[in-house]
């Protein structure tokens, strides 16, 4: 249609002046037709809907007692699953409780399925004083290494999360797939540099308990190596998370003067405490359950963390299954406690970083 | 050509876009290196030519902010990529060599010579067994994680995504071992796997049906004995204990499944209760089943969330370690790749070349999943 080929009706009417005639028609067609399909639709989805619940009633009306007693049945069968598998995955848990409670002579003399003789706590008390490193030391050890790997991680995780998810770069996606797949990469393939990196003589002339090397055997290079692991999976989260919030307050505190790392301290991290707070718990377990890097990068026994303290342990033991299980719930306490109680703040955490990924 | 007017001519706030803001001055005093001010010297090259000098909301931020965001960024990711990815790398070059000098700096002795694909050539070809078993471990390890303990977390995902009495308690008995390090889950299954049928309790179930644990793998029953895998494996296992005849690998995928099936679990239903209920419904008029609602509907639709477990599951997979070592070491016949590594070049010797090559194999190997899984991610993003 052209400009010429205007029909009067069009041409005067005054509600679209400014609309291009042949551009009315149009829309005026698109319209109708539009109308027409979802019409169209409607009716068919009604129409579906109608046989499906006909077809619903008939097969009810056919034999309602055998519909009721087949999803009866169901449910049953649904339970029976249900419960044998919840009993068979908490088998593990309970045997080692069992045994624990119970004396070694006592499950030697009457096998594992058997009225206890007597229930004890000594187990417990004789795995807590005579590992090595004993119980209390492998707490703490595991708390100097646990609290500030995950408060440093969070911390220059969320700054990195923050400068590349509400400033755009562009590189910022290529940065944040280096930290990701940093993450990924299994600990063993770096592990023959960071040991001999760890292991060298940094500062010759600052002569430290180790001989002269700052990160292997101690402490701080344990909390290194974790902040460094675990940064890129912090990173790849809190930039999701941060990624969903508003710019526009960023850009109003920018306007009203106030500097990145304000920004960063004063609103966003406030408004990503959720995020936070499920990611300390999630890396609270990662860091406390590293078994590798304690292992391989804290070489006397007296400074390993709990986990890699199960190893020596599980030598120490090797003969008496109930010494062993004491001990391996006792190192298991404060995970599921910190489950138990941040249990939301843990699932969540979990999911952060799978549904938005 | 009537073209149509503005619609409106009103001013827009301030700090509605990123555009505008420059246009409107800060109220304070702060000096505002835009690009309609005085130019600051990250904008000029060779500063402008880095890549990360983007538009959005840049033109607002000081030189310090800059700065800030500069150290922000750059501190962790030089260290990131030099620790990690320059750790790959001084694999890669000492994987072509001989070096055994570990240990003090200066005793290294002589043997740093560059041998090119020896090491390689040796574990391809078969002069250093325990390769290839590693790696038929690992592909084992990998496909009971992928085509048993994943498909039972989606299972039971999908259970306890539906009405069901008493989840609580379920979902809490199945997340339970995810928190637990695998190190302890190797502890807690040495007490099931107990080789006697007054300790371990799965030999006490042995016992009980009337088979001592040799007896019921044992060579007395002709069937199972002429089966030509699982009557090599039940001879073995006879001979031993669970954890310590050849095909161990087996028990210790099991108890690693203990763990990863709650993981899962998790993962698929945190993505089953963000799913859009009316899609359900819609399948549910339409007519169909169960099942057919789940394969036709709901798991297509989950794609990015089926990614995302495929790549964990993977990685899982490669990086088993923790519950080989603990069991025995990481020694035949629970060898895997990475326990090879580091038996062969920090514990037992100090092959540090041999032990790179096998590092460099389980790094290529793992950027395969990796690679994948963040172009998929990429592509999201850009959408």
């Amino acid at each position: 249609m052209s400009d010429e080929a205007v029909t009067p009706d069009e041409a005067a009417a005054p509600t679209e002046p400014s609309l291009k005639p042949s551009e009315a028609a149009a829309r005026a067609l698109l319209n109708h037709v539009e109308f027409d399909l979802i019409e169209a639709a409607d009716r068919a989805a009604k129409a579906r809907e109608e046989a499906s619940a006909a077809e619903r009633a008939a097969r009810c009306q056919k034999s309602p007692v055998k519909t009721r007693a087949r999803i009866k049945f169901r449910r049953i069968g649904l339970y029976a699953f249900l419960i044998s598998i919840t009993c068979v995955w908490l088998m593990p848990l309970l045997v080692a409780v069992y045994e624990a409670l119970r004396t070694n002579s006592d499950v030697v003399r009457n096998g594992i399925f058997s009225i206890p003789e007597s229930l004890t706590f000594d187990n417990f008390i004789t795995a807590w004083g005579s590992t090595e490193p004993s119980f209390p030391q492998a707490y703490i050890n595991t708390m100097v290494v646990t609290i500030p790997a995950v408060i440093v991680v969070l911390i220059i995780g969320s700054m990195v999360a923050y400068a590349i998810s509400k400033y755009s770069w562009k590189a910022n996606l290529l940065v944040l797939m280096l930290f990701t797949a940093g993450n990924l990469l299994p600990q063993q393939a770096i592990i023959l540099p960071m040991y001999r990196l760890f292991s060298t003589h940094l500062l010759p002339w600052l002569f430290t308990d180790n001989g002269g090397t700052l990160l292997y055997n101690q402490y701080i290079g344990i909390i290194v190596i974790h902040v460094l692991f675990q940064l890129g999976f912090v990173v790849f989260v809190l930039s999701n998370y941060m990624k969903a919030l508003g710019n526009e307050i960023i850009e109003a505190a920018l306007m009203d003067g106030a500097g990145v790392f304000r920004i960063w301290a004063g609103i966003v991290m406030p408004l990503c405490k959720p995020a936070v707070a499920a990611m300390a718990t999630l890396q609270f377990t990662f860091i406390y359950n590293d078994f590798f890097w304690a292992l391989t990068l804290m070489s006397t026994q007296d400074k390993r963390p709990i986990t890699a303290a199960l190893n020596t342990i599980n030598g120490q033991y090797y003969t008496n299954y109930n010494l062993l299980a004491a001990a391996a719930l006792l190192a298991a306490v404060p995970t599921i406690l910190v489950f138990l109680a941040l249990q939301r703040y843990f699932i969540s955490g979990l999911s952060l970083g799978s549904t938005k990924g | 050509m009537a073209d149509r007017p503005v619609a409106s001519a009103a001013p827009k706030q301030p700090g509605e876009s990123g555009l505008l803001g420059a246009a409107v001055t800060p109220p304070s005093g702060r000096r505002r290196s835009n690009r309609f001010g005085r130019p600051s010297f990250l904008d000029r090259a060779p500063f402008s030519m880095l890549p990360f000098i983007g538009r959005q909301r840049w033109h607002l931020l000081t030189r310090r902010d800059k700065l800030i965001l500069a150290i922000m960024v750059g501190i962790p990711l030089v260290l990131d990529v030099a620790l990690i990815w320059g750790s790959v790398l001084v694999d890669a070059l000492w994987s072509l060599t001989d070096w055994h000098g570990f240990g003090a700096m200066t005793g290294g002795g002589p043997s740093h010579q560059f041998v090119g694909l020896d090491n390689y050539i040796q574990l391809v070809s078969g002069t250093y067994p325990f390769f290839w078993t590693a790696v038929v471990h690992n592909v084992f390890w990998l496909a009971f994680l992928m085509f048993v303990a994943t498909p039972l977390g989606i299972l039971m995902a999908v259970i306890l995504d539906g009405k069901v009495k008493g989840l609580v308690i379920y979902r809490t008995v199945f997340y339970i071992p995810v928190v637990l390090s695998l190190a302890l889950i190797g502890i807690i299954w040495q007490l099931q796997y107990a080789p006697d049928s007054n300790r371990g309790w799965i030999d006490s179930v042995l016992a009980w049906l009337g088979y001592s644990h040799p007896v019921v793998f044992g060579l007395d029953i002709p069937f199972v004995k002429d089966i030509p895998f699982v009557g090599q494996w039940c001879r073995d296992v006879s001979q031993t204990d669970w954890v310590g005849g050849p095909l161990a690998i087996i028990p210790t995928v099991i108890a690693a499944s203990w763990r990863h099936v709650g993981y899962i679990t998790i993962l698929y239903l945190a993505g089953l209760q963000a799913f859009d209920p009316t899609l359900r419904e819609a399948a549910a008029i339409d007519g169909a089943n169960a099942r057919q609602t789940f394969f036709k509907v709901v798991f297509p639709v989950m794609k990015p969330i089926n990614i995302v477990i495929v790549v964990i599951t993977t990685i899982e997979a490669l990086r088993a370690f923790d519950l080989a070592y603990i069991t025995n070491g990481g020694r035949s016949p629970l060898e895997l790749l990475s326990t090879l590594i580091t038996n062969n070049a920090l514990s037992e010797s100090t092959r540090v070349g041999f032990g790179s090559a096998i590092a460099i194999v389980l790094a290529v190997v793992s950027l395969v999943p990796i690679v994948t899984f963040l172009l998929m991610t990429m592509r999201e993003e850009k959408q």
